[in-house]
């Protein structure tokens, strides 16, 4: 997307854009969710990544395809199956298949409900061919308990039966049809629906989130209800009926450690002051130890290492996204903490005393950690903001800019400006500077992945090596061996 | 109106400016002020009054959103209880209603005044030589004679009219210590708004929203998309170490003394003449009109001063082009005591020509119908 120099061939011209296309594809593909940002809105948020989406998918199909297994968001596996389904045709028969294995490892992969909606996503867009049936029919051939899902997915998944047809197992056919109008089911977790309409009784044997609905209709006491249920709570539904419990007078056990670390970093940045300190060896325990896991997960082995995090208004996010640039700092921070060798932090708006008190306010000055930062002489300097950086505007940028022109030429200190934001109208997470590497994060969990990715955002390498990074992630998505064609680049 | 002093511009004394903020096409420059005592704290009031009983026997009428309520102590120490009322729980009907206010600054407890903002200097605006003609010169007419420029109006653009500026305040960044902003428009100063603490500071923000300003600023928010940014620019040749790059950090957050001082010269340096409208305790609150020239901005305003000079209070409006040209007609007027003849002299004109300025400024009323129907 930038002009070509006249010294530069055709050919090494056409690398060096579809280089930079993907880096900014990719980028964005770690941080956009589509969702209102601090800075823009929900709308400007859709129009951009779609057209990227499209772009992408219409000149670079095979690396399209690929970038399925680069560690991109959720939102954006969905939307790239959903891309790729929807126009295949004059396809390779081998371009085909690999496809088909990319999504059928990533719908597997994905949370039930998003899977799901990408795949009513097909319905809207009135694609239905065989291609698409024989997805469909192996995305629910592998979900291990379809009756389950029936009862909890029940309208999706009838949207879906609706549109393709595929052959159902059991009873499931005449449960979507007539729900709970039916006289008696054999399977037992359908009877117990259809039996939790009539008795208060049977309402706790279903998933939480369909006997809410039920228990309202039995007019249960909503702390009973709760007190009841209780056992049938997945972790996430624990953590975040965590205050709704409280206002009905009841304690939901959590054991917080299990859950993600941005989750967690989030579920502490919503709780008030006070109780973050009075709860604070907890909450810093179960922050690494969620850590930890994540570590134990996908290892990152860091020497010395600076965090410089911003705390500034704007990390306060969107009603859509509310804190999340906070808690991706926070998470990072943790996460850093536990990974590095030796670690310093240092936050925006002068010293904190404890991490877990971090609030969104204030400017946003980023000039002066990044020199105290810099001055410690660290390996890697992570640097997590939105990138609007104010005081002075641009500080950051001339910094990261006249170190490396100046004072580390050699790059003995690398510079990674991680951002958790997607900024609609520049496509792609605002960067500080060109000197350093801009790279999109919306968990703090795949900062192993963003960091990796990083030196092909730095520029430093060429499309063939991430053509090839890409393959090799297809082919541990996929369970494949390593072959490396090579994209036509024109 | 009696002024009571003159000055070259208004001092931004006990303030700092700090880098901008943008946002579209309006520039926020934050102002810092670094000790504060505590001893003033203003708060906001919601009124639904849209008439004030001046006290002179005539009415001002305006939509008013809110009044602000000063609250001072004689002897320095910080205020306690700000807006301490009791009332019922939930009870939300406001329990001091007032449907017409009485005078736009009036006492309401011993260290309390309440005063209505910006319709304060609007008022002192309209006010400008509304006795109309002092000698009864026979062009006048006898509507003008008798009762001087009553009716006398203005518009002005609420805040919300302007495009981009509710967004742009949402996604300013409030500094710790911050008292103050300035506010452009396309590069155009709109507005100055100082409160005495960062608390009140922080409270009153999104006031701005509610407030009016000139109809300049309204044209240039549809009209322009987008200011340049002042960006931070370091030689990089001359930094050899990590301290001269923190030097030349920090130097670049001094330049905006000077970027701000450019900014605001229509305001900071052009002559201000002052009227007291209250004092209490160390403070007092006066109402300012700039320099009433059409070649230039001009700016109308309030502000609190202490007794040092400090400025804890300040906002001012925007005059656009055709109310700068209204005044300065009547005051050039009254300057030839209300005599058509040589006024018009003074501007090297005719009699004619002038009377033409004057209707089409709207004074046209002033005058007898035979007068203009004679041009």
């Amino acid at each position: 997307m930038s002009p070509v120099s006249a010294s530069e061939t055709q050919t090494t011209a056409a690398a060096r854009v579809a280089h930079e296309d993907l880096v900014v594809f990719l980028n964005a593909c770690f941080a956009c969710t589509g969702q209102r940002e601090f800075y823009s809105d929900g709308h400007e948020q859709t129009v951009s990544i779609a057209f990227l989406h499209e772009y992408i998918r219409g000149n670079y199909r095979r690396l399209y395809a690929r970038s399925l297994a680069a560690g991109v968001n959720h939102f954006n596996q969905g939307r790239i199956v959903l891309e790729l389904l929807s126009h295949s045709e004059h396809l390779d028969p081998a371009d085909r298949r690999e496809e088909g294995q990319l999504c059928r490892a990533v719908l597997a992969a994905l949370p039930p409900q998003r899977a799901y909606r990408v795949l009513l996503g097909l319905r809207e867009r009135g694609v239905n061919n065989r291609r698409t049936r024989a997805i469909v029919r192996e995305f629910l051939a592998q979900r291990k308990d379809l009756a389950f899902d029936a009862l909890k997915y029940r309208s999706k998944l009838h949207a879906l039966v609706r549109h393709v047809h595929p052959p159902l197992p059991g009873e499931l056919g005449p449960f979507l049809a007539r729900g709970w109008h039916a006289r008696r089911y054999k399977t037992p977790l359908l009877e117990q629906f259809r039996r939790a309409h009539f008795s208060a009784e049977a309402v706790y044997d279903l998933p939480f989130t369909v006997a809410e609905g039920l228990a309202a209709r039995h007019r249960i006491d909503r702390k009973l209800f709760l007190k009841r249920i209780e056992p049938r709570l997945t972790a996430g539904e624990r953590l975040r009926l965590q205050s709704a419990a409280k206002r009905a007078g009841l304690e939901l056990e959590i054991d917080l450690g299990r859950a993600p670390l941005t989750r967690v970093a989030l579920y502490v940045l919503s709780l008030p002051e006070a109780q973050r300190r009075a709860r604070a060896d907890e909450l810093h325990a179960a922050l690494t130890l969620s850590a930890r896991r994540c570590l134990a997960a996908a290892p990152l082995p860091l020497g010395r290492v600076a965090a410089v995090l911003d705390r500034s208004y704007s990390t306060a996010g969107s009603r859509d996204k509310p804190r999340r640039p906070l808690a991706v700092a926070l998470a990072v921070d943790r996460l850093l903490a536990a990974a590095s060798r030796e670690y310093m932090s240092f936050w925006t708006g002068g010293p904190l005393e404890d991490p877990l008190l971090v609030t969104p306010r204030g400017q946003t000055d980023l000039a002066t950690p990044l020199l105290a930062a810099l001055e410690t002489r660290p390996d890697l300097v992570v640097i997590v903001s939105d990138g609007f950086d104010n005081d002075p505007p641009r500080g950051a940028g001339e910094v990261c800019r006249v170190f490396r022109a100046r004072l580390d030429p050699d790059r003995r200190t690398t510079i990674v400006h991680v951002n958790p934001v997607f900024d609609a109208p520049h496509l792609g997470p605002r960067p500080l500077d060109r000197s350093v590497p801009t790279v999109g994060l919306r968990d703090a969990e795949d900062l192993a992945t963003v960091l990796a990715f990083a030196r092909f955002a730095d520029g430093g390498l060429s499309l063939a090596e991430l053509e090839h990074y890409l393959a090799v992630r297809a082919a541990t998505l996929v369970g494949a061996p390593v072959d490396t064609p090579t994209e036509p680049a024109s | 109106m009696k002024f009571d002093e003159t000055t070259a511009g208004i001092a931004l004394t006990g303030l700092t400016p700090a880098p901008a903020q943008q946002w579209g096409a309006v520039r926020m420059i934050p102002l810092l002020r670094q000790a504060t005592p505590g001893d003033l704290r203003l708060r906001p009031r919601k009124v639904d009054a849209a008439a004030v009983k001046v006290g002179d026997g005539t009415t001002y009428f305006a939509f008013m959103p809110h009044a602000y309520v000063m609250e001072w102590t004689d002897d320095g120490q910080p205020v306690a209880a700000v807006g301490a009322q009791l009332a019922a729980r939930g009870d939300h009907t406001a329990a001091r209603r007032t449907p017409i206010l009485h005078r736009m600054a009036k006492r309401e407890d011993r260290n309390a005044l309440r005063f209505v903002p910006l319709h304060l200097a609007m008022e002192g605006f309209l006010a400008l030589h509304f006795g109309g003609p002092d000698v009864a010169w026979h062009e006048y007419s006898r509507e003008a004679l008798a009762s001087g420029l009553s009716p006398r109006s203005e518009r002005a653009m609420p805040g919300v009219w302007i495009a981009g500026l509710e967004e742009a305040l949402r996604v300013f960044e409030i500094h710790d210590d911050q008292v103050g902003v300035l506010v452009f428009v396309a590069d155009a100063l709109a507005s100055a708004f100082v409160v005495p603490h960062p608390e009140d500071y922080r409270a009153l923000h999104r006031s701005l929203l509610s407030d009016f300003y000139g109809e300049l600023l309204f044209q240039y928010g549809l009209l322009y998309r987008e200011v340049h940014s002042f960006d931070l620019e370091i030689d990089a040749t001359t930094i050899s170490s990590l301290a001269m790059l923190r030097a030349a950090v920090a130097a670049g957050r001094e330049q905006w003394h000077e970027h701000s001082a450019l900014m605001t010269h229509g305001l900071l340096v052009r002559t201000t003449r002052w009227q007291t409208v209250h004092r209490a305790g160390p403070f007092r609150l006066r109402r300012f009109i700039g320099e009433l020239d059409p070649e230039h901005e001009g700016h109308i305003g309030e502000a609190i001063q202490r007794t040092d000079g400090t400025l804890e209070y300040l906002k001012t409006y925007r005059l656009s082009a055709a109310q700068v040209r209204r005044a300065y007609l009547l005051e050039r007027l009254a300057a030839h005591d209300w005599h058509l003849g040589r006024c018009a002299e003074s501007f090297g004109d005719t009699v004619p020509a002038l009377v033409v300025r004057l209707r089409n400024a709207g004074f046209g009323y002033l005058l007898k119908p035979h007068i203009l129907r004679g041009l």
